[in-house]
C-alpha cells in the first residue's frame, strides 16, 4: 500500500513530464531527446516477496556488470535503476506496476535497454507497451515459450507481443519448450511410471505444466491427473487425499514458491502421498524450502533450473561466482547469472548501436553472435532466444539445493 | 412474507434432498475398482470409508471458519456492523502465536515443553486479539455509533488495510520465526504429533485421522459450546440477547449497551486468536494475506448460517468446509471457491436470511 501511495504522485509527475516531451516531440517532427551522453538500463522486477531472495542477486548481478564496465559504454554513462513490480498487497509481481513501470520506461528518453521480467505473466504486460515504442527489453528470467516461440501456445502468441512487426523481446535463458521435455526424461530416469500433475493456474506454472503433461504422454508415463489448484487455500488436504487415492510415483506443481508450492509438500507429508515432488525453475530456490519445511522437503524435491546452479559454474562462470561472492558476501541464487549476463548483453548491445537510439541499440541486440557468456558461447536466434539448451536437475538435501546434473533434449 | 418463507424453505428442502440423492448416486458410481490395486500400493479407501475422510478432512477445515465467522456473526448480531477487519486481526493472532511458539524454541521443542508453548500461545494470542478488537472498537467503531451505517463499514475496511500492513511489518521484524523476508509465508512449527488415531485403535482401514486432526476439533468445539451456554445462560449473555434484539429497549431497562457490545468485541476477537492458534499448528504456514481468504470464508459462513445466529455460524463454517473438501475431491480445488460462494447464492435466493437466521424486518 505504502509503496502505491509513494508511487502514485511520482507516476503522474513522470506521466505529466512525458506527455509535456512528447506532444513537443509530435510538434518538431522526431523522438522524444534524453540527456546527450546519459544511457539509462532499469529493471523491472518484484522487489517485495519471497521472490525477493531470487531478484535481489539479480539486481546485484546487474550492478556487477555495469562496474566492472567501468559505468561506461564508450562515451556514454551507464545510469542504472532497479524499479519494483510488485505490490505489498499481492505479495509478488502486480499487473498494474508492472504496465506502469513499462509505460515509466517508454516515456524516459533516456531508458535505452529494459531489463526483465522475472514472472513470465508480467512480461506478457510489459513486451506490447515497449515494443510499441521499439525498446529493447531483456529478460533474466522468463521461460514462458509463447512469449517468442513461434507454436500452439495463447492465441496470437507470439505476435501479440510484437505489435510493430519488430523483435524487442530476448532473454537469456532456455525456456519452458526444454524444462518440460527435461522434467519429463528426468522424471523417467528416476523410475517414475505415473504422476499427478498440478499448477497455479498463471501462465508460467500452467504453461510449463502442460508441456510436463504432453511430454510425459509421450514417453509413456501414466498422467492420473491434472489439476489447477487455489493459491490463497489454507491447505491442500483434500486435494492430497484424491492424489494419494491415485497413487503416483511423482507430484508435479507446475508453478512458483509464492503461491502455496511449500504447503502442497507440507500437506503431501500430513496426508501421506508416498509420491516424489518435483518442480520448474519456480520454486528453484530457499524460500521454497523455508516455506514447505526442509524436514518435508529433502531427499523428495526434485527441481529442474535453467542453466548451471552458480556454486557449479566453471570457466567464465566460476569467475563470476567468485567475484559475486567476495563482493556482497552471499551465496547468488540460481537467476543472479542471467541478471549479470542480461546487463552484459545490454551493454554489448549499446557499444554495437554507438547512439543513443533506441532503434540502434535493440539491433545492436538482434545481432549478437556467439557471445561469450558465463555458461559457454551462445547467440539470439531469430525469436530472441538463446542457443543455450541445456537445464541443471537439481534434488533438496540437508535444506540446501543441491546440484545433480546437467540434461538436454534434442 | 410469512407464506413465503415457508414457501422457500419446502423448496430448500427438496433442493437438498436432490442434492443428497445426487451426490450418493455419484459415489456408487465411483466406487473404486479393486482391479488395479498394485503391489506396494496404499490400501485404497472404500467408497464409505472415502466418504467419511472427506468429511473428517471438511470437519476439521470447517472448524476453523466456525471461530472465525463467530466473530462476524456476534458483532453483526449486535450492532449490524459487517467488521471486514476480522480476518486480518486473525491473522494478527496467527503471527502473534507464531512469535510466542518461535520465542520458547520453535521446531526444536517437544513433549512437555510443546504443551506449554502451546498453551503459552493460546493465551497470549487470545489476549492480544481480544484486547485489539475491544481497542477497535473504543477507538474506530464507537465515535460512530450514530452515524449512517456506511462510515463504519468503510472503517472497518480501513482497519483492514492497518491490519494487513501491520502483519506484513511484523513479519519483517528481525525476531524468532519471522524468516528472512517480510511476506513470504512462514513455517509455523510442527508442534503436534501426527499420530493415526484409526491404526493406533487397530481398526483395520485406511482411514486416516490424526492427533492433529483431533486436536482441532477438541480445542475448536469447546470453545463453541462454550460461547453458546455464555449466551444463553448468563446475565451478560442475556444482555447481549436483548442489546441484539432491540438496543432502545435494552438500554431502558438498563442495561449498558456500550459495555455489552465492548464485551462482544472482547469475545469475538479472542475467538480469532484462538482460531489462528489452531490453524498455525494444524497446518503449519501463516502469511501476511491469508486473512482475507480466511475473512471472506468465515464471512461467508456467518450469512450462509444466517447472519446473527450464533449456531448459524458455526453450521455455516461446518459446512463450508465440508462442501469444500467434498468439491476439491469430486471436481478440482480450481473450483472449490466458485462452489462455495454458488451455494451462497443459492441459499441467499431461496432462504435469504440463511440457514438458521430469522426473518427479522427491522435488520434488513
Amino acid at each position: 500500500m505504502g509503496r502505491e501511495l509513494r508511487r502514485g504522485p511520482f507516476g503522474v509527475i513522470a506521466l505529466a513530464a512525458a506527455a509535456l516531451l512528447a506532444g513537443g516531440g509530435l510538434g518538431s517532427g522526431c523522438g522524444p531527446k534524453g540527456r546527450p551522453g546519459i544511457v539509462k538500463i532499469v529493471s523491472s522486477l518484484p522487489m517485495q516477496g519471497s521472490s525477493l531472495g531470487q531478484t535481489q542477486t539479480i539486481v546485484d548481478g546487474i550492478r556487477m556488470a555495469i562496474e566492472e564496465a567501468g559505468g561506461k559504454v564508450g562515451s556514454f554513462t551507464i545510469e542504472y535503476e532497479p524499479w519494483d513490480d510488485a505490490s505489498a498487497q499481492k505479495g509478488s509481481w502486480d499487473e498494474t506496476v508492472e504496465a506502469e513501470n513499462a509505460r515509466r520506461a517508454v516515456n524516459d528518453p533516456d531508458v535505452l535497454v529494459y531489463i526483465g521480467t522475472f514472472n513470465s505473466g508480467a512480461a506478457k504486460v510489459a513486451a506490447p507497451i515497449l515494443n510499441r515504442e521499439g525498446l529493447l527489453m531483456i529478460s533474466p528470467a522468463n521461460t514462458w515459450p509463447g512469449l517468442t516461440k513461434p507454436g500452439n501456445w495463447d492465441p496470437g502468441e507470439p505476435g501479440i507481443y510484437r505489435p510493430s512487426g519488430k523483435l524487442t523481446y530476448f532473454r537469456v535463458v532456455p525456456a519452458d519448450d526444454i524444462q518440460g521435455p527435461v522434467s519429463a526424461a528426468w522424471a523417467q530416469e528416476l523410475g517414475v511410471k505415473s504422476v499427478y500433475i498440478l499448477h497455479d493456474q498463471e501462465t508460467y506454472g500452467k504453461g510449463i505444466a502442460e508441456i510436463v503433461r504432453r511430454e510425459c504422454e509421450k514417453r509413456g508415463i501414466a498422467v492420473k491427473g491434472f489439476d489447477g489448484i487455489d493459491k490463497k487455500a489454507p491447505e491442500y488436504r483434500s486435494l492430497m487425499t484424491k492424489v494419494k487415492g491415485t497413487d503416483p510415483d511423482l507430484v508435479y506443481f507446475g508453478g512458483i514458491t509464492q503461491n502455496n508450492a511449500g504447503q502442497l509438500v507440507k500437506d503431501m507429508v500430513a496426508v501421506g502421498v508416498r509420491a516424489e515432488f518435483m518442480g520448474p525453475d519456480g520454486v528453484y530456490e530457499k524460500a521454497f524450502i523455508e516455506a514447505a519445511g526442509a524436514a518435508n522437503a529433502n531427499n523428495r524435491c526434485y527441481i529442474t533450473f535453467g542453466g548451471i546452479p552458480p556454486k557449479n559454474l566453471t570457466g567464465k562462470g566460476k569467475v563470476f561466482y567468485d567475484t559475486f561472492v567476495a563482493k556482497f558476501k552471499k551465496e547468488p541464487e540460481g537467476y543472479a547469472v542471467y541478471g549479470y549476463e542480461a546487463a552484459k548483453v545490454a551493454l554489448e548491445a549499446i557499444r554495437r548501436a554507438g547512439k543513443e537510439e533506441r532503434e540502434a541499440v535493440r539491433a545492436g541486440c538482434a545481432g549478437i553472435r556467439d557471445f561469450d557468456g558465463m555458461l559457454g558461447k551462445w547467440s539470439f536466434d531469430a525469436n530472441g532466444d538463446t542457443s543455450l539448451k541445456f537445464m541443471s536437475c537439481n534434488i533438496v538435501k540437508n535444506g540446501e539445493l543441491e546440484f545433480v546434473k546437467l540434461m538436454t533434449v534434442d | 412474507m410469512r407464506l413465503r418463507s415457508l414457501g422457500g424453505s419446502a423448496r430448500l428442502r427438496r433442493a437438498l434432498g436432490l442434492a443428497l440423492l445426487l451426490t450418493a448416486a455419484t459415489f456408487l458410481l465411483d466406487t473404486p475398482a479393486s482391479a488395479d490395486q498394485g503391489p506396494g500400493a496404499p490400501v485404497r479407501l472404500g467408497a464409505v470409508e472415502e466418504l467419511l475422510q472427506y468429511l473428517l478432512i471438511g470437519i476439521a477445515r470447517g472448524a476453523v471458519f466456525s471461530l472465525i465467522a463467530l466473530g462476524y456473526t456476534m458483532v453483526y448480531g449486535i450492532i449490524e456492523l459487517i467488521n471486514f477487519a476480522h480476518g486480518d486481526l486473525y491473522m494478527l493472532g496467527a503471527f502473534m502465536a507464531l512469535s510466542v511458539v518461535a520465542c520458547c524454541g520453535g521446531e526444536s521443542l517437544s513433549g512437555g515443553a510443546a504443551a506449554g508453548a502451546i498453551a503459552l500461545a493460546f493465551l497470549v494470542s487470545t489476549a492480544f486479539t481480544a484486547g485489539v478488537n475491544f481497542g477497535v472498537e473504543r477507538l474506530a467503531y464507537r465515535p460512530l455509533r450514530n452515524a449512517p451505517p456506511l462510515a463504519p463499514l468503510l472503517t472497518a475496511i480501513g482497519m483492514s488495510f492497518i491490519f494487513q500492513n501491520l502483519g506484513l511489518f511484523w513479519g519483517g521484524l528481525p525476531i524468532a520465526g519471522m524468516g528472512s523476508q517480510a511476506a513470504a509465508p512462514k513455517s509455523f512449527p510442527d508442534l503436534l504429533p501426527t499420530v493415526n488415531l484409526v491404526q493406533a485403535l487397530g481398526i483395520p482401514s485406511g482411514l486416516s485421522f490424526t492427533t492433529k486432526d483431533l486436536f482441532v476439533i477438541a480445542t475448536a468445539a469447546p470453545l463453541m459450546v462454550g460461547l453458546t451456554l455464555f449466551v444463553r445462560f448468563t446475565r451478560l449473555g442475556k444482555a447481549m440477547r436483548a442489546t441484539a434484539q432491540n438496543r432502545m429497549a435494552a438500554q431502558v431497562v438498563g442495561i449498558n449497551a456500550d459495555r455489552v457490545i465492548a464485551a462482544t468485541f472482547l469475545i469475538g476477537g479472542g475467538l480469532a486468536g484462538a482460531g489462528a492458534v489452531i490453524n498455525g499448528l494444524y497446518n503449519n504456514t501463516i502469511v501476511f494475506d491469508m486473512g482475507y481468504n480466511a475473512g471472506l470464508m468465515a464471512f461467508t459462513a456467518a450469512v450462509l448460517g444466517g447472519i446473527g445466529s450464533i449456531p448459524g455460524a458455526m453450521l455455516g463454517g461446518f459446512f463450508i468446509g465440508i462442501v469444500s473438501s467434498f468439491s476439491d475431491w469430486q471436481l478440482a480445488t480450481q473450483w472449490t471457491p466458485a462452489v462455495v460462494f454458488g451455494l451462497l447464492i443459492l441459499v441467499l435466493i431461496f432462504r435469504p436470511q440463511g440457514l438458521l437466521g430469522r426473518e427479522t424486518g427491522e435488520k434488513a
